[in-house]
């Protein structure tokens, strides 16, 4: 009657913890060496610039230096196409139709029929007579320009990473890095962006980042006659901004397409889009 | 000991991950641009790249640090908040040169409608001529100073600012009436429009002293009895006074 262990002699081949002894002797060696493993993916990690993820995050907690916005009145706009013109002349953009960062567009609204909206040359030189024999029911001019959405479409299509929000809320592009794939141009709902025919990277409102971040006002703000720009910081309660929202019915465009538009407008019925 | 024993086909593929791996760190601390990450999913240094780009356009602040006897003559006047450089240019080189490379003086005929030429579009009020009847020829600057464009003599007619106004009305059949038939004009209006607004009829009567049935007035008027007619709303809710055959 050998079946089975026999306590007295230490054979415990079937027991359950029979390999006790093995098995810690192997964990402990497991554990070594796992602890090795992890200094090492840690090292990996950290040399690969992951830390710099880690403190995105932390960075992200502390509240934004800035929060810019716009805010555009159109009872207050006369179409003189100023903005236009000074904009082009502070970011040294080329003279020819078509490229604009910002721009005047005329919304004519007939008695009967649809809405006509026109923008020669972006509004810079003036608008043409309205069409003879037509009745209008209401006119007025739209200023436009990039929203600086705070879920911009533009920057989520960027394969390259060279478009981006800052952390003072306005949208820029790298142009060390734009690639000039017109993803972006594509994406924005806005219209916003073209491509610049020189250096043939994306382009678009800055909000004047050079001046702002100075202390000065974007350029189409400093020359607009009639203060129907308004320009400032969107969460001081001292801001311009924030009076202009005390004082107006504000909307933003197409808020359908849940982008968060920073560029505020009052006085814009919804045929503005 | 033949727990660890590893065949050798893995040993190869490990060796080949861990080369793999290197090759792509490597790779990555070569492509990836320095500042790439520091603040979200772009390089941080693009955001000074921006940043560098030159000024033009200086700010009224930087002018009136050294033409403040314009800024004392601008601030009373209707032009207070028009930046100097809506008419004069991008002025930057003007300032950091400390007075050099004159900024451009518009004096052309052409330029002022650019803000006050008549345009159906501009908004009711802002002041507006048409340019090819208002004093045809004559340089704007001849009456008024651009720094306070109030001119030396009162305007003597209402369409001189109401032009839009104006050229309505005189198309209308209310062409003849004067602004004054329903209006009442304090003098100061003339000199200091908006402190002094002009009054408007308030009551459907001033309308019935000529459109009533028991009206005494030329025949061919349109009649309607003004207690009735349009039960409790006022003639200006459905008739735009200055063009009342307008379709509405």
């Amino acid at each position: 009657m050998n079946e089975g262990p026999d306590p007295s002699k230490g054979e415990r081949p079937e027991d359950p913890s029979a390999q006790g002894e093995d098995c810690e002797c192997q964990s402990r060696r497991d554990f070594l060496k796992s602890l090795v493993k992890t200094a090492a993916s840690g090292f990996l990690l950290y040399t690969c610039g992951f830390e710099r993820l880690l403190a995105e995050g932390a960075e992200a907690q502390g509240a934004a230096p800035h929060q810019y916005a716009m805010a555009i009145d159109i009872h207050k706009c006369i179409g003189c196409g100023r903005c236009v013109d000074a904009c082009k002349k502070e970011n040294k953009m080329p003279a020819e139709p078509h490229y604009f960062r910002t721009w005047v567009e005329r919304y004519v609204t007939p008695v009967r029929g649809e809405t006509q909206v026109d923008s020669p040359n972006g509004g810079m030189n003036g608008f043409p007579e309205i069409k003879e024999g037509e009745e209008v029911l209401k006119t007025f001019f739209v200023p436009k320009l990039c929203n600086h959405c705070e879920n911009p479409p533009c920057v989520q299509v960027c394969p390259v990473g060279a478009t981006f929000r800052t952390r003072d809320g306005v949208v820029l592009v790298d142009e060390n890095y734009c690639v000039g794939c017109r993803y972006c141009i594509q994406a924005c709902p806005y219209g916003a962006r073209y491509m610049h025919p020189v250096k043939h990277v994306a382009d678009k409102c800055t909000f004047c980042y050079h001046r702002i971040t100075k202390g000065l006002l974007p350029a189409c703000v400093e020359v607009c006659p009639t203060q129907a720009r308004i320009f400032g910081e969107a969460d001081a309660p001292q801001s311009p901004i924030r009076r202009f929202m005390r004082f107006n019915d504000f909307r933003v465009l197409k808020p359908e397409l849940n982008t968060a538009p920073m560029v505020f407008y009052a006085g814009a019925g919804k045929e503005v889009r | 000991m033949k727990f660890f024993k590893l065949p050798q086909q893995l040993v190869s593929l490990f060796i080949l991950f861990f080369i793999i791996i290197v090759v792509f760190i490597i790779a990555r601390r070569i492509f990836v641009p320095a500042t790439f990450g520091v603040y979200g999913h772009y390089r941080a240094s693009a955001i000074d790249t921006v940043k560098e780009q030159k000024i033009n356009y200086a700010g009224a602040k930087a002018c009136y640090e050294c033409h403040d006897d314009i800024f004392e003559t601008k601030s009373k006047s209707y032009h207070k908040d028009v930046s100097c450089e809506v008419c004069h240019g991008p002025s930057a080189k003007h300032v950091e040169s400390g007075g050099d490379f004159a900024p451009e003086i518009p004096r052309q005929r052409d330029f002022c409608p650019v803000c006050h030429g008549y345009n159906p579009s501009r908004p009711t009020g802002f002041p507006q001529v048409i340019v090819a009847q208002h004093n045809p020829g004559k340089a704007c600057i001849s009456c008024h100073k651009p720094h306070d464009p109030t001119p030396p003599h009162t305007p003597e007619s209402c369409s001189a600012c109401h032009r839009e106004i104006f050229s309505r009305k005189m198309v209308s059949h209310h062409y003849s009436l004067a602004c004054t038939t329903c209006h009442t004009v304090p003098d100061e209006h003339l000199a200091n429009p908006r402190l002094n607004q002009v009054g408007k009829p308030a009551a459907k009567e001033v309308c019935g002293q000529c459109h009533d049935k028991a009206a005494e007035s030329d025949k061919e008027i349109p009649r309607v009895d003004i207690q009735t007619h349009g039960g409790r709303y006022l003639c200006w809710d459905c008739h735009y006074p200055h063009d009342p055959e307008v379709k509405t």
